[in-house]
């Protein structure tokens, strides 16, 4: 064992290291994006790395090593797990061999999410048992432990951490890799009895996972992850008790700090939940308060067991108000709710207002190529009837002012299907789907496919800045590179537009801000499906050394780089643009619309 | 010894590397340490901070308000934004550089870097403000800053840690053709 400072995504991946897995894979989501690439980092050569193409895939191929006997992580955001949920619904009836976690991070907040969805509901809604650890070093247990439980059980097991437990850093004991267990994989043994899924199988499954869901209740009782703390408090007559779980416990923890003794349940298992644990903590309690984020399932269960077993504890939380029912909890909104709740003072804000404070919604960084992409479209189709979707990714920040770019923005995708809905019901309008290449291969295949064989119209622009940029750069198909460190033969995007029907295909750079603009005019009109491919790095990925400077002389002070892309390198003072150093890429797009050709410099694209 | 710590600017300006640059000075003197990041789509330029608490019995990486030591502002507005996170007797270390944000730039919001300054050096006794303009100049290059205000921190006393334990830090966490840069940064004072 060593000691070392890590993410909890960190942990979860050194966990699984230890716990001898076999297979990891994905798809890359904040806040959970960190487990695999650590694993790529930190495997040893018998361990398979992938970023798969989607999370579907990840799980269809984390569900295949299962079936083999190997033990498979397979990581994605709580977004994610929607997709995944097809062959997740189904491996959960047909059984595993070889244990397989799904780390699931949900995201509270939601700071870099569309939904708030909790994924302990997903657990209850799939059958599938649920660990939620509360900080770096539960993670890194509980990783190995899900792996016994998954073999045992014969079940996928979750993991869901949320942000704060993934994106922490904490300094925890982990073992040397010649302490790794070594998990042999068996092979796949044929058995269409077993892997072959039927009703018939479905309805004798289905029975067993029950069975098995009701075991785990009084398993999960005796295990310690789940308790009643201090022990004491069940015999000091306390009649107020808090119970809590993941990484509210932390906040519970600081808060019983200040508010002396208070009866605990931590519930790391709140499904299949702890009932014999819980209604033995409930038992002699007046009132107890649920400290939990997103659903109320903890509340849920005990308002639930009051009922069955006929206890007169009243249960509160975010059903009875006493807690929010969306957003992030804090140390200080969960110590003023326990304060609130033992009737002790709660402290009062301080008066004091600050001067007002900018708003800082999170923009293109400057010389991004999305930005001159999103600029060239606006440019081309001005004045016309049109409609801009959007998608996921840095280029749903194609919305902010002054570009306004992003009309419509849902899931991974989705902004192909609108699109081509829209020009369904209103022939003159002119249809844009902005998609990025990750999202791409991740999600817009079947989009363009039904496109093409339904004879919808619709421009398609595919932002290609060769990376999956907002998750923090990850490899995709059209990278060429894997994550076991090969280089292999890009999948094209052109070819694989050309290859569904797609018979327009333009590729350009974005930068070259003239060419652009008339690439779009050209091809906008043209009738059918048609696509645009605007391909320039991502520039944090290639950072340029040139900046431009704008000479003051020059500058007649229009204003018209500013008003018109809305990089954040450009601001106005005394009159007079001026660029940032610090934070300019010498993309040249201001200087390319500059009326008085006052900047120069930076890296030419024409 | 226990220190709350709380870092704070706008995405893309090196908090992050600053915290894990003091994480790993502390736990090279056996000081447990616990930390949150803001990662995720606010590195875009969004408002980002990040927690740092070092020493015993610690059970969450948050800190809550009135409890922070140190405030290490990488944007005046940022700063005061956390303000409310500051013990009464906490330092403030701060960059006078106001980073505007777009809407700003579009439209005159009317936020200026003076003003939040006042605010701070009317609401905090013990406040360094590092002139982040002539500071960078002077180290010569403009991607410095949070290792110019690490080193105004260190010098405050408020980390407890020594200049030369970051130094060692930034041996073990940056790679060496950026040593001597951000020595320099380290070591710069006005």
């Amino acid at each position: 064992m060593h000691d070392e400072f890590v993410m909890g995504n960190e942990a979860i991946a050194l966990g699984a290291l230890a716990a001898g897995v076999n297979l990891v894979c994905g798809y890359p989501g904040t806040p959970s994006t960190e487990a695999l690439e650590t694993v790529a980092k930190r495997r040893g050569e018998n361990v398979y790395v992938e970023w798969s193409v989607n999370e579907k895939v990840a799980m269809e191929i984390a569900g295949g090593a299962a079936y083999a006997g190997a033990r498979a992580l397979v990581t994605m955001k709580q977004m994610g797990l929607n997709v995944a949920s097809d062959p997740l619904m189904c491996l959960e009836y047909i059984g595993v061999k070889g244990g397989l976690v799904v780390l699931v991070a949900d995201d509270p907040g939601p700071i870099s999410s569309q939904t708030e969805q909790d994924t302990r509901s997903f657990a209850s809604f799939s059958k599938v048992p649920l660990l939620d650890p509360s900080s770096a070093a539960e993670a890194y247990a509980m990783v190995q432990e899900a792996f016994e439980l998954s073999e045992k059980y014969g079940t996928p097991v979750f993991l869901r951490p949320t942000t704060r437990v993934s994106h922490g850093y904490a300094s925890i004991s982990v073992k040397d890799p010649e302490e790794y267990t070594v998990h042999p994989v068996e092979g796949f043994v044929k058995d269409s009895s077993r892997w072959v899924i039927f009703p018939r199988l479905s309805f004798a499954n289905h029975r067993k996972i029950e069975e098995r869901n009701e075991l785990l209740q009084d398993v999960f009782s005796d295990n310690p992850l789940n308790r009643i703390e201090p022990e004491e408090a069940l015999l000091s007559g306390l009649r107020r008790g808090v119970a809590t779980g993941g990484f509210n416990y932390t906040y519970v923890m600081e808060a019983r700090k200040k508010l002396g003794a208070l009866r605990t349940l931590k519930v790391s298992t709140p499904f299949p939940f702890p009932e014999k644990l819980a209604v033995r903590f409930l038992d002699g309690l007046d009132e107890v308060l649920c400290v939990e984020e997103l659903d109320p399932v903890i509340e849920r269960e005990l308002v639930y067991l009051c009922g069955k077993y006929g206890l007169k504890t009243k249960i509160l939380g975010k059903m009875t108000g006493h807690m929010p029912r969306s957003g992030e909890n804090s140390r200080d909104s969960v110590a003023a709710a326990l304060a609130g709740f033992m009737n002790l003072p709660v402290p009062a804000e301080a008066p004091d207002t600050p001067p007002p404070l900018p708003v800082r919604p999170p923009v293109l960084c400057a010389g991004c190529p999305h930005r001159a992409s999103f600029y060239a479209v606006k440019q081309a189709m001005k004045g016309r009837k049109t409609v801009f979707c959007g998608d996921i990714g840095c280029y749903t920040l194609g919305n902010a002012m002054p570009l306004d770019m992003v009309d419509t923005c849902l899931c991974m995708g989705a902004g192909l299907g609108i699109a081509q809905s829209l020009n369904h019901l209103e022939k003159d309008r002119s249809c844009f789907a902005f998609v990025g290449d990750s999202t791409f291969f991740a999600s817009a295949l079947p989009g363009v496919v039904n496109a093409v064989y339904n004879q919808a119209e619709f421009t398609l622009v595919v932002l290609d800045n060769s990376t999956t940029a907002m998750t923090g750069h990850q490899p995709h198909p059209g990278t060429g590179r894997t994550m076991m460190g090969e280089v292999v033969e890009k999948v094209s995007i052109e070819n694989v537009l050309k290859g569904i029907g797609v018979t327009v295909v333009e590729t350009v750079d974005p930068l070259d801000h003239r060419l652009a603009v008339e690439t779009v005019r050209r091809t906008a009109d043209l009738p059918g499906v048609k696509a645009i491919i605007f391909r320039s790095p991502c520039v944090a990925l290639f950072r340029a050394s040139a900046r431009v400077t704008i000479d003051p002389d020059r500058c007649i002070g229009c204003k018209k780089c500013i008003r018109e892309i809305g990089c954040p390198a450009l601001s106005f003072r005394d009159g007079k643009a001026i660029a940032d150093a610090a934070q300019c890429n010498g993309c040249t797009l201001c200087a390319q619309l500059c009326p008085a050709g006052a900047i120069t410099g930076g890296e030419s694209h024409e | 010894m226990n220190k709350n710590i709380i870092l704070c600017g706008v995405g893309g300006q090196g908090t992050v590397l600053a915290s894990r640059l003091i994480s790993s000075a502390a736990m090279a003197r056996s000081i447990p340490v616990l930390s949150a990041e803001t990662i995720g789509m606010a590195q875009r330029g969004g408002s980002v901070f990040s927690h740092l608490r070092m020493g015993e019995g610690l059970c969450s990486p948050m800190i809550a308000r009135g409890e922070a030591d140190l405030i290490l502002g990488f944007e005046p507005g940022e700063a005061v934004r956390l303000l409310p996170f500051l013990k009464p007797e906490g330092q403030v270390v701060v960059s006078s550089r106001a980073v505007m944000p777009v809407t700003a730039a579009l439209s005159d919001t009317g936020y200026r870097a003076e003003d939040m300054l006042a605010y701070l050096s009317s609401r905090v006794d013990h406040l360094t403000v590092v002139d982040a303009e002539k500071a960078l100049q002077e180290v010569g290059s403009p991607k410095v800053l949070n290792l110019i205000l690490l080193g105004a921190a260190v010098r405050t006393g408020a980390l407890g840690l020594e200049a030369e334990d970051l130094k060692d830090a930034v041996r073990r966490l940056i790679p060496e053709k950026f040593h001597e840069l951000n020595f320099r940064a380290l070591d710069y004072s006005a």
